[in-house]
């Protein structure tokens, strides 16, 4: 891909997938996600939901990949490898082949420049691999947060990369794409990844970090039930404070995100998160959540949890447990301004 | 005779493959086959049953609301509750934005493009095709995906974010919308109606819906441009109305309920050509062709239970029957049982086929957009939009929605605080479903009866065009 003026060979599968990264990333450029793509010189070599090649079409297209023909710069995932049963795959065989997705990406990964994993579920397994994990699901290089999964936690791609995590559930068709193309333009090297493989520019951040309910935390000031407008993080399960990812400074279908829709954020970007249960009621010990910001010390966070609830203004408090604002900002007096 | 395999059959959600026997240039017979089998079923069983709302959305990231509705509606049925009016209101609103989206989405970026294929690179009207509709190079994906994505804006108000949201609850939605955001939905509405009326109708919606009977629909569409007199003209120059022919027997589940009712009714419609009841406790799921172990047929008493290796098996999914026969679901089935005129009469004429599939998604999706501008003035601001829910009590219950392409269903049993069993059943399991133990075929099976693939064997666009007319959703369909 360096030095060359070709474009930009993108491969994207889907393995055990719901199919939600491609709906979301489908969200992407302002004249739609094939001009964005065309703009920056991608070539997408085929994707299963928007290609026009099937059957025999797409396989004359992975079979040039697979045997070197085709030189493959970005081979995407999406959806987590089903190693079942008996690490047969056969629990997810790539139609038309009689082959698991299990093997295709044994055979194909090693052909591409980067190698990334589009979701969660790519990424570490993911929804699939919650409870029994009926289907033996990894990520691409993580079994939940072990190093390992399909590839194995030593595979480098050809630049010598590992495998390039945009976690979330779905993730952000923003994080899909920055990704993409921050590759594409060799911008993102190994430096740039966090401990679980997660582009830092998006891992640098916790899903807290621009709430709107920030005031509502500050406080301690919590919603009890769903839909209130208070904070999440006391009763309602929320865990924004310790999942990375810049969800809250971002806009979601322009203008929302999990917190500003009403409920807790379940730290989809977080290594196995699906492991969880309860998601929107918080884990409590002795009536203090057990999940609290991880860096800091929780004698601390309990002291000053303490006092601010004890400073929390009537309009916060009130309006924390309602669903609409119920005492606007202003003075006491609640004279307006002339 | 010949075997001919196709797949991956793509643009379709998710994973697909077809196998076709061909005599003298025809299917003779046809094998659908799933070929992903993720679990869910299995996954959710011992949860806490409020953990469904997180985890079932998640089988389908195109269907998600549809999902997270079936959920919602099984565990507000176990608990007992009411929802919130203005939370079912808001419901409503996201699901019409997800379906019409959908609707969209299939159109556009999975059906039309196999009319701009080389195959029919003869015919006079081939080029025009190509330039609007060609796989991610056509005109049309430029208007496209970005009023798709605005529709989606939606979500973000009602939401938080699609696919995959928390916001639908068994009392009602977790965003009480503020008059800013009451305005700047109808802006989102008013944008797709406009989008609707200028790309895809070119007329009104109003002009579009008042369409009764095929004479009227010729009348409407001659020198009309947009997109949907465009699929009319090439369904014509290709017969599409003799593509495709499902089983006969078409299912509701009922869509959009409001305190008023329900936009859409539940029933059936069968071959005397009127909606009937819908007998729900007939619905049953066969295995005998399914990698999946023997159990109760009643999906209120089932289990999901893997065996890879079970003979005669071809396919992950089950085969649901409908007092024993296999029932075809969508936006066809939703318009005929609400008895839409327009599809009585087009059903009567020629049954249920390729073009009268993708009519009725289209005319559909103009009914949905004039509804959601409906649901968003209906909306009392002042008033809650989720009510406080109870724990849940042993017992079992249903969740019925209608997603795009048809009937979902979630049937649930609680115990102890625990899902003791979780069942699903999802529309392309309806319309995808292998064989059953009597040998009958499932309605894809034998609507690919008869089709005429020539020497062009698994290059045969007809085969193309029948199994997308049903717009499936292959990751709902085995789970």
């Amino acid at each position: 891909m360096s030095g060359s003026d070709r474009m930009t060979n993108v491969l994207w599968l889907q393995g055990a997938s719901c199919g939600g990264c491609t709906m979301s990333v489908l969200e992407s450029g302002a004249s739609g996600w094939f001009d964005e793509l065309r703009q920056f010189g991608i070539n997408l070599l085929w994707h299963p939901s928007v290609s026009e090649q099937t059957g025999e079409e797409a396989l004359a297209v992975l079979e040039a990949v697979a045997d070197g023909r085709t030189p493959l710069d970005l081979l995407l995932l999406e959806g987590s490898v089903a190693r079942g049963p008996n690490n047969t795959g056969r629990f997810n065989l790539l139609a038309g082949t009689n082959k698991s997705i299990y093997r295709w990406m044994l055979e194909l990964a090693p052909r591409a420049d980067y190698v990334v994993a589009v979701g969660s579920c790519a990424a570490y397994g993911g929804v699939p691999a919650a409870g029994s994990n009926p289907t033996d699901a990894v990520g691409l290089q993580f079994e939940g947060a072990d190093l390992g999964g399909a590839l194995g936690g030593t595979f480098r791609s050809r630049l010598g990369l590992p495998v390039i995590n945009v976690a979330g559930c779905a993730p952000h068709p923003g994080w899909v794409m920055e990704t993409l193309l921050a590759l594409a333009s060799q911008d993102l090297g190994a430096a740039d990844l966090d401990g679980y493989g997660r582009p830092k520019f998006i891992a640098n951040h916790l899903a807290h970090h621009g709430c709107s309910r920030n005031e509502f935390y500050e406080f301690k000031a919590s919603a009890e039930t769903m839909s209130q407008r208070g904070c999440l993080m006391e009763h309602l399960g929320c865990k924004a404070t310790q999942a990375v990812g810049d969800c809250n400074q971002r806009s979601w279908n322009g203008g929302g995100s999990c917190t500003k829709g009403g409920y807790a954020c379940i730290a989809c970007t977080s290594p196995g998160f699906e492991g969880s249960q309860n998601f929107l009621a918080t884990a409590k010990l002795a009536g203090i959540p057990v999940g609290l910001p991880t860096d800091m010390p929780k004698a601390w966070f309990v002291a000053l949890a303490a006092l601010s609830k004890s400073a929390t203004p009537r309009r916060v408090r009130t309006n924390a447990t309602s669903d609409h604002v119920v005492v606007p900002p202003g003075r006491p007096s609640g004279k307006r301004a002339p | 005779m010949t075997r001919i395999t196709i797949g991956p059959f793509n643009r379709v959600e998710g994973d697909l493959e077809v196998r076709l026997d061909v005599e003298s240039g025809v299917v003779a017979r046809a094998e659908v086959t799933a070929p992903l089998y993720r679990g869910f079923e299995q996954i959710l069983e011992g949860r806490p049953p409020l953990d469904a709302l997180v985890l079932a959305p998640r089988i389908c990231g195109i269907c998600s609301v549809s999902q997270s509705i079936a959920a919602a509606t099984a565990l507000r049925a176990a608990i007992g509750c009411e929802a919130a009016p203005n939370g079912l209101l808001a419901t409503n609103i996201a699901h019409a934005a997800e379906n019409a989206a959908d609707h969209l989405t299939h159109f556009y970026l999975f059906f039309m493009p196999d009319f701009a294929r080389e195959a029919y690179a003869s015919h006079p009207w081939h080029g025009a095709t190509v330039e609007r509709f060609a796989a991610t190079r056509g005109s049309a994906a430029r208007e496209v995906l970005p009023a798709r994505a605005r529709l989606l804006e939606v979500m973000g108000i009602v939401a938080g974010k699609w696919p995959h949201s928390l916001a639908f609850q068994p009392g009602g939605t977790t965003r009480a919308i503020e008059l800013g955001e009451r305005v700047r939905l109808m802006s989102i509405a008013s944008g797709f109606r406009a989008f609707l009326e200028r790309v895809v109708f070119a007329d009104t919606l109003e002009n579009v819906l008042a369409i009764a009977n095929s004479h009227q629909l010729d009348c409407w569409r001659e020198q009309r441009g947009g997109d949907f007199a465009h699929f009319l003209r090439l369904s014509d120059a290709l017969s599409l109305a003799e593509l495709g022919k499902g089983p006969g027997l078409l299912m509701s589940y009922g869509a959009y309920h409001d305190n008023e009712g329900v936009l859409f009714p539940r029933g059936i419609f069968g071959p005397h050509a009127t909606a009937e009841p819908l007998p729900l406790t007939q619905i049953t799921e066969d295995v005998s062709h399914a990698w999946m172990r023997d159990c109760s047929a009643d999906p209120a008493h089932g289990a999901t239970i893997p065996d890879a290796d079970k003979p005669q098996a071809y396919s992950w999914c089950k085969a649901p029957r409908l007092s024993g026969q296999p029932v075809e679901v969508g936006a066809l089935a939703r318009q005929a049982v609400a008895g839409h005129p327009l599809f009585a009469e087009l059903i009567a004429a020629s049954g249920s086929n390729v073009r009268n599939r993708v009519i009725a998604r289209l005319i559909e999706t103009a009914r949905v957009a004039v509804a959601m501008e409906q649901w968003i003035r209906a909306l009392r601001l002042s008033e809650p939009f989720c009510l406080d829910t109870q724990e849940i009590p042993d017992g079992t219950s249903v969740g019925l929605v209608e997603a795009a392409r048809g009937s979902l269903g979630h049937w649930l049993a609680v115990r102890a605080g625990k899902i003791e069993r979780y069942q699903i059943i999802a529309p392309t399991t309806w319309n995808f479903s292998p064989r059953d133990s009597f040998d009958v075929a499932g309605p894809l099976e034998q609507a690919l009866v008869g089709t005429e693939v020539g020497d062009a064997g698994p290059r045969a666009v007809a085969i193309q065009h029948v199994v997308r007319s049903f717009d499936p959703c292959m990751v709902c369909t085995a789970h």
